[in-house]
């Protein structure tokens, strides 16, 4: 038996125990995933996007099945930035859990305002900046889909937040060209970046001939869109070969996870999977040090890009 | 691991484990499955769920299927059994009622907040809806532990979508069914029997388990008379542990303030009078955190 694996990452400064996270929205606030397993033990809780003000999300029905997916439609339902420090964001710090807090918003000043109001609370790893919302100035329009749009919300949190505090933009799929849009966040200050967010979908119900889904269209998300993902991190990876990445999409077992190292992110965030598993992350982190092991590396680090080198 | 986090839990509800199937029946139209799940049983209590894994590992089905638990045995076989009650219309389900004895079967139980009973051995009335009367045999059992006397309401389209018929009339003081064929017991809906029945033993809680619409004229009646109910919410569940808000309903909190409140960790039993029958689906606009009206923006 060889020597057991380094496990540890580094997300632009945020120094974590392990590579795996909770995915923004798949685990609350990390409260009931800890009634399945103890979660100091993954890398850190990465919250429900929390929003300035109180926020009832969408009608339902909020959420269709799909083949190796779901799609969602919840609409950043969240109790506001002040329930939220003072309920979720104490408890997970009383707890000892590492935190990323991700943050939505529906203008360039909610995103700094939200940031302002975080920067001197403690336990907070890293902050993830869901840009994956719509724009109200802007008809609705996704900042994630826009990069002038993406690097003003970018630069806006940035502003706002202590340079100790890493900050991640949080990329959209549903764009022409990903590399692109994580240049222009890089740009305006990002230390890092999360992808994949959702990717919009739709399901018509064949009984009542109509969409499944309250609000008619919604995020696909789980094993369906890992390829997608793996693709994103790949491109971003290439455009981008020094900057941090959080990858996500689908990820529900080790092998996965390691697929996300291997085509160059830091670390992963377990999303969907959690709904089948909800100790998912714990297992993960044990399958992927297995498997990082039976492939001969001696630590996370050593495995992040790796499908990149060169023909040997 | 701290030794508090151990604690923290243990003392927790709800189990991840992997149990195996022993028996599976018809009865009507419906399938009867019966599991051991170790340590499940003891945690119980009448109206709490199961979330079942479908379509084996690895599968295109991600989601797991929620089910009343109908009956548990503390000194079943294994740790433990526990029984539901399914009706296979979809592919989950469809799967799960195709196992077979000795299969594995991967469960999260006991989830939700179970019924809450009365203090006072008081005259109740439970009414199940087809397959919704599973968990109320359980409920049926504790209230008669406490004396209460037990109308117990079974109501569906037709005979066979009946459920507990035989096994009703054994626990409940008396047994009274509709269906709305005429097919067997009272024609019509299972309102038709309430009020007589309400009367005739002046009953003062009534627990519900169905459709929404029989819930949700349960809660009238309830209200209409002043007496308490307590009504079991069925919505589409992504993950059945609270980490998702997708089984969200409009219910009207202590503070009369309403929230869009998840079924699965909130729910699914609910105060009858708390839950905003004629909005569910929707976000009413006075719900703490309502969009104020403007154009829907995609996403
Ligand atoms: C708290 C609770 C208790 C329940 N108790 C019982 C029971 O005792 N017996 C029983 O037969 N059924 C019960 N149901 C309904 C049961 O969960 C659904 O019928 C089942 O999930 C359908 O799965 P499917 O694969 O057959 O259908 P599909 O239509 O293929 O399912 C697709 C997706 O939609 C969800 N879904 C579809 N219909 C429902 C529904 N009616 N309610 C919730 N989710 C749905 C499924 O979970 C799945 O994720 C209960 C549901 C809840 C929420
Ligand atoms: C029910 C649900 C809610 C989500 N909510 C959020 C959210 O609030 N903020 C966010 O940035 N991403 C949210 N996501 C996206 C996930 O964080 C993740 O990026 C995506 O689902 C892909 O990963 P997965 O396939 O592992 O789930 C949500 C996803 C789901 C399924
Ligand atoms: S089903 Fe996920 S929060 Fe209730």
């Amino acid at each position: 038996m060889s020597a057991p694996i380094d496990m540890r990452a580094n997300l632009a400064g945020a120094q974590l125990p392990s590579p795996i996270l909770t995915a923004s929205g798949c685990a609350a606030a990390g409260r009931e995933l800890d009634r399945f397993f103890d979660i100091t033990e993954i890398g850190a809780v990465v919250t429900k996007s929390i929003m300035l003000e109180p926020r009832s999300g969408r009608a339902t029905p909020r959420m269709a099945e799909t083949p190796a997916g779901m799609l969602n439609s919840i609409g950043l339902q969240g109790p506001g930035v002040e329930d939220f420090i003072a309920k979720d964001l104490t408890w997970l710090r009383d707890r000892g859990a590492r935190t990323v807090v991700s943050i939505a918003g529906g203008s360039v000043n909610e995103f700094g305002e939200l940031a302002a109001r975080l920067r001197h609370e403690e336990g907070i790893s890293a902050i993830e900046v869901n840009i994956s919302c719509p724009n109200v100035a802007n008809r609705g329009q996704v900042f994630a889909c826009d990069p002038m749009s993406a690097s003003s919300v970018i630069h806006a949190v940035r502003r706002n937040t202590s340079t100790l505090t890493p900050i991640f933009a949080k990329l959209s799929p549903d764009v022409t060209d990903i590399a692109d849009i994580a240049g222009a966040c890089v740009a305006a200050g990002a230390d890092g970046l999360s992808m994949i967010n959702t990717t919009l979908g739709m399901v018509i119900d064949t009984t009542t001939l109509r969409p499944a889904l309250a609000g008619i269209t919604g995020g696909l998300s789980g094993p369906a869109i890992r390829p997608m993902a793996v693709r994103c991190v790949w491109q971003v990876r290439q455009a981008l070969p020094d900057i941090p990445i959080l990858g996500m999409g689908g990820i529900a077992t080790g092998l996965d996870a390691l697929q996300f190292l291997l085509a160059g992110a830091n670390a992963v965030s377990v999303g969907t999977a959690v709904f089948n598993d909800p100790s998912a992350p714990i297992r993960i982190q044990r399958e992927l040090a297995a498997a990082l092991a039976d492939r001969g590396f001696e630590s996370v680090a050593d495995a992040i890009s790796y499908a990149h080198r060169e023909q040997e | 691991m701290t030794s508090n986090t151990d604690r923290e839990r243990s003392k927790a509800g709800a189990l991840q484990v992997k149990g195996e199937i022993l028996t599976i029946r018809r009865a009507g139209d419906y399938y009867v499955i019966v599991f051991a799940a170790p340590g499940v049983a003891q945690r119980t209590r009448p109206g709490h769920f199961a979330a079942v894994a479908v379509g084996g590992q690895p599968t295109a089905m991600l989601l797991r299927r929620s089910f009343s638990i109908h009956q548990v045995d503390t000194a079943g076989a294994l740790g433990g059994t526990v029984e539901i009650v399914v009706d296979a219309h979809g592919a989950g389900t469809k799967w799960l009622v195709e196992r077979k004895p000795g299969d594995s079967i991967d469960v999260i139980a006991p989830l939700g907040r179970p019924f809450s009973l009365p203090k006072d051995p008081v005259s109740t009335i439970l009414v199940g809806g087809g397959y919704g009367s599973a968990p109320l045999f359980m409920l049926a059992d504790r209230l008669r532990e406490r004396g209460c006397r037990v109308d117990l309401v079974l109501g569906a389209a037709t005979a066979s979508k009946l459920f507990g018929v035989v096994d009703g009339r054994r626990r409940a003081s008396a047994l009274h069914v509709t269906t709305d064929d005429g097919s067997m017991g009272t024609k019509g809906r299972v309102t038709a029997v309430l009020d007589r029945i309400l009367d005739d033993y002046d009953g003062q809680v009534i627990y519900g388990c169905g459709p929404m619409p029989m819930l949700s004229a349960i809660a009238e009646i309830a209200q209409n008379r002043g007496i308490a109910s307590q009504t079991a919410v069925e919505e589409a569940m992504a993950c059945g542990v609270g980490v998702c808000m997708t089984c969200v309903l409009p219910v009207r909190g202590t503070d009369g303030i309403t929230r869009m409140v998840r079924s699965c960790t909130d729910g699914p039993v609910f105060f009858g009078e708390d839950v905003r029958w004629s909005d569910v689906g929707t976000v009413p606009t006075d719900c703490l955190g309502a969009p104020i009206a403007q154009p829907e923006s995609s996403k």
